[in-house]
């Protein structure tokens, strides 16, 4: 009766997480207990090279941007209060160009709101929170798969592109167990660190085509390597506003936007004249929803979005080509819907929100069928 | 010129007292035979942050009062043998207290170097932490109210090896020397007063009588040696690793189905729920188990939905459940309202508990009684199993039976009655 092909077993997302971290190349896992993060933080424990417990989410961050500075690649887990601490030192991780990854694991607030209920409601929070506004690259798992598949592609960006970079998740997606096939999950190729070889004197923010500049570590016994938070040239030296400096701060947004791999799944079908879009928790509603729908002869289209941040502007295509968007997600506003559209949502988007539980799929397919 | 320095301009203030530590710095590291990209200065935010541009060392500049946390990774991320040295002010060692005395607790391998010319200078001249009482600051002109922190004491009490504090006249770099040669943590608290605001708010003070009238006692004092923090890379096993569930048995479920556990927190509802998760993909099911309780897991209620399905399953929500255990008065309490809307389905209560208003069949049995109510949960499920033959009991009290409580677990309870 036994499929030998299969290996199944009841997992979590954090699970999948951290051992796809550590396959990845992350080294290094810096954790303060959340909930509903602290899972994550269990289980790295077990499976990271280093584990360092730090006392508070701003030392965290900075032990995180010290040892990346230093040629680590550091993973940290955490939800909105302990972000929130983090958010200065991201900031500094950012204008450092230095690699990390966050995984910020939702949950309901305002403030501490309730620690044990998921939500989708930093995603606003998360495209401001760069001073200036300059895009924090944010990809977000919808399933199981993600949970192993995305974490990689975040620790590759954040290399690839020096640059911190968020892991958007929610605490129905780590904490939740679920029969899964592990003979499902591809291999991880590891990521490649390459470091600054040349003879000629490093400049640690001076940058080719790539627009990112060769990495470094601070200590390394060839070259001075000079970081700072302050705006600065390609030297690394603090600049007030010269026109290297203004130049080397607007490279970091064409950085980010050159560099962060447009995920997103697209379920079209032909003759829907509705696109249902969506992101992390929701996905699980809105495939049902989706599904439920053309089994009863509706057909609907399904936009599952994984790229968050910066927005992929591929998503404004597939948008065009819908008279009617049903967007769902778990909060009261709407934040992708604010994201894409502003304030004033055009006639043809239609909002699924909620907060306390998880979209339920009904939900969803009364707007698409609410004409 | 010295190869630490790319200039003997600094961009200090006229008669600052942090042209001194910079050269005294310089002095320690040369004497101690140490080339410039032996050593990684990190600064922050306040005058003396802006000495990095001065040096020829590696240099990190960052965050008001976040230098140390940012120091000790780069400590704890370096190989041995190379330095960290944190420039701090006093106005950053008050805001990042805690940060040298977890970098002292840890003893990471670097030494702060405390600027302490008694207020923010950079901003304007408000009083810091480091403020001693009566001096006089752009906010309290009639003298700071307050008595200043001990820094020294604070980071030996935390366990550092070596902190010292001086007079920031002269030459003190035999102190510097001895701070960057020690191994773990180091701070050396230099006292100044700024030229900029403190001198014109207290005219006449000279830096000496401050230090004494202030209680700021120089000298330097060695905790016990400890070894420094380092950090090892660990191989450690895959997560993966787990034993997969074989399918052994079969299940009739027709459609989707969902099932609630409601109890007490401590009851051991969430591993009963897991385990009974475990036997439905032994019975070739797909299923999701999601827990919830307060943040206070020991206390209070514990509820765990499972969805039981024969198909994939994307969404594991409950609305409106088809099944209910509920094995305490907090689980009941707990579930009251979802009890209470149920329209269709069944309820199964244990017989110690209050029949709930609900349009679902109640049945009540003894789940809290057979086995004690740690296995209430277990009971339950197994009850739950039997009556509505979802999954074969025998797949649940197997699966039990080889769980890592198996052994615990009365045979009474996996026997269905």
């Amino acid at each position: 009766m036994t499929d030998e092909t299969k290996r199944l077993v009841l997992t979590d997302g954090s699970r999948l997480i951290a051992e796809s971290c550590v396959r990845a190349g992350a080294d290094v896992y810096v954790g303060y207990p959340i909930t509903p993060a602290s899972l994550i933080y269990a289980y790295a424990a077990r499976r990271f090279p280093t584990i360092l417990p730090a006392p508070d989410e701003i030392t965290a961050l900075q032990w995180m941007a010290g040892l990346s500075a230093a040629g680590r690649l550091p993973v940290t887990a955490t939800s909105f209060p302990g972000f929130a601490l983090m958010v200065e030192s991201v900031n500094m991780a950012y204008m450092m160009e230095l690699p990390m990854l966050i995984v910020l694991v939702q949950r309901m607030g305002p403030s501490t709101g309730t620690a044990t209920a998921g939500a989708q409601g930093d995603l606003l929070l998360l495209h401001g929170v760069i001073s200036g506004g300059y895009p924090l690259p944010t990809l977000c798992v919808a399933d199981l798969e993600d949970c192993w598949r995305l974490p990689p592609a975040a620790l590759r960006l954040a290399v690839e592109a020096r640059t911190p970079v968020v892991l958007l998740t929610s605490k129905e997606m780590v904490m939740t167990q679920r029969s899964f096939d592990l003979a499902r999950l591809e291999d991880i190729e590891p990521v490649k660190r390459a470091f600054y070889e040349g003879t000629a004197p490093y400049r640690p923010y001076q940058a080719d085509e790539s627009l990112v500049p060769p990495f470094l570590p601070v200590g390394n016994d060839s070259h001075q390597v000079r970081l700072t938070a302050s705006t600065h040239d390609t030297q690394g030296i603090l600049r007030h506003s010269t026109d290297e400096a203004l130049s080397n701060t607007r490279r970091l947004q064409a950085k980010v936007e050159a560099h962060t791999p447009v995920l997103y799944d697209l379920d079209e079908q032909r003759e829907a004249e509705t696109l249902v879009v969506t992101y992390g928790i929701t996905a699980g509603a809105a495939r049902e929803a989706v599904a439920d729908l053309r089994a009863r002869g509706t057909p609907t289209s399904l936009l599952v979005a994984r790229t968050l941040l910066p927005v992929p502007s591929v998503y404004y295509e597939i948008l065009d080509r819908y008279p009617r968007v049903v967007i769902a997600e778990e909060n009261l506003q709407g934040h992708l819907a604010r994201l894409l559209f502003g304030h004033r949502l055009p006639e043809k988007v239609r909002l699924v929100t909620g907060i306390g539980r998880m979209i339920p799929p009904e939900r969803i397919v009364q707007e698409v069928e609410a004409k | 010129m010295s190869a630490f320095l790319t200039t003997t301009a600094f961009p200090y203030c006229k008669g600052c007292g942090h042209h001194l530590i910079d050269r005294n710095l310089v002095r320690a590291l040369e004497r101690l035979g140490l080339s410039p990209l032996d050593v990684v200065l990190v600064t922050d935010i306040g005058c003396h942050g802006i000495a990095d541009k001065v040096f020829a060392t590696h240099t990190v500049h960052g965050l008001h009062g976040r230098s140390v946390a940012l120091g000790a990774g780069i400590g704890m991320g370096t190989p041995p043998g190379k330095k960290v040295i944190v420039l701090i002010g006093d106005g950053g060692a008050t805001i990042g207290l805690q940060h040298l005395l977890e970098a002292a607790r840890l003893n990471v391998d670097l030494t702060v170097i405390v600027h302490n010319n008694m207020l923010y200078g950079m901003t304007g001249g408000q009083p810091s932490g480091l403020t001693p009482e009566g001096f006089r600051t752009v906010i309290t002109p009639e003298g700071s109210p307050f008595p200043h922190h001990d820094l020294c004491r604070l980071v030996l009490d935390a366990g550092a090896p070596y902190a010292a504090r001086v007079i920031g006249l002269g030459d003190f770099s035999d102190v510097l020397q001895e701070a960057v040669d020690t191994e773990g943590f180091s701070l050396v608290e230099v006292l100044e007063i700024c030229v900029a605001y403190g001198v014109k708010r207290n005219p006449g003070l000279r830096l000496k009588e401050l230090a004494k009238e202030a209680g700021y006692e120089t000298g330097v004092w060695r905790g016990d040696p400890r070894p420094p923090l380092r950090l090892s890379l660990q191989e450690k096993d895959s997560l993966l690793e787990m034993e997969p569930v074989a399918v052994r048995f079969t299940s009739p479920l027709g459609k989707r189905m969902g099932l609630v556990v409601g109890g007490s927190a401590g009851e051991g509802v969430q591993r009963a729920a897991e385990l009974f998760a475990r036997a439905a993909i032994s019975s070739g099911l797909h299923v999701t188990k999601k827990g919830s309780y307060p943040v206070t897991v020991g206390v209070g209620f514990s509820t765990a939905e499972l969805v039981l399905s024969r198909q994939p399953i994307a969404y594991h929500g409950i609305d409106t459940p088809d099944a209910v255990l509920v094995t305490s008065e907090d689980g009941l309490r707990h579930e009251a309202d979802r009890i209470r809307r149920m329209e269709r389905g069944t309820v199964w209560v244990d017989e110690s508990l209050p029949m709930p208003e609900t349009g679902a069949e109640v049945r009540v049995r003894d789940f809290r009684g057979r086995a004690g109510p740690r296995n209430a949960a277990i009971v339950a499920l197994l009850t739950f199993a039997h009556e509505t033959g979802v999954i074969p009991p025998e797949a649940f009290a197997e699966t039990v039976r080889r769980s890592p409580i198996g052994k615990r677990v009365p045979e009474k309870a996996l026997r269905v009655e």
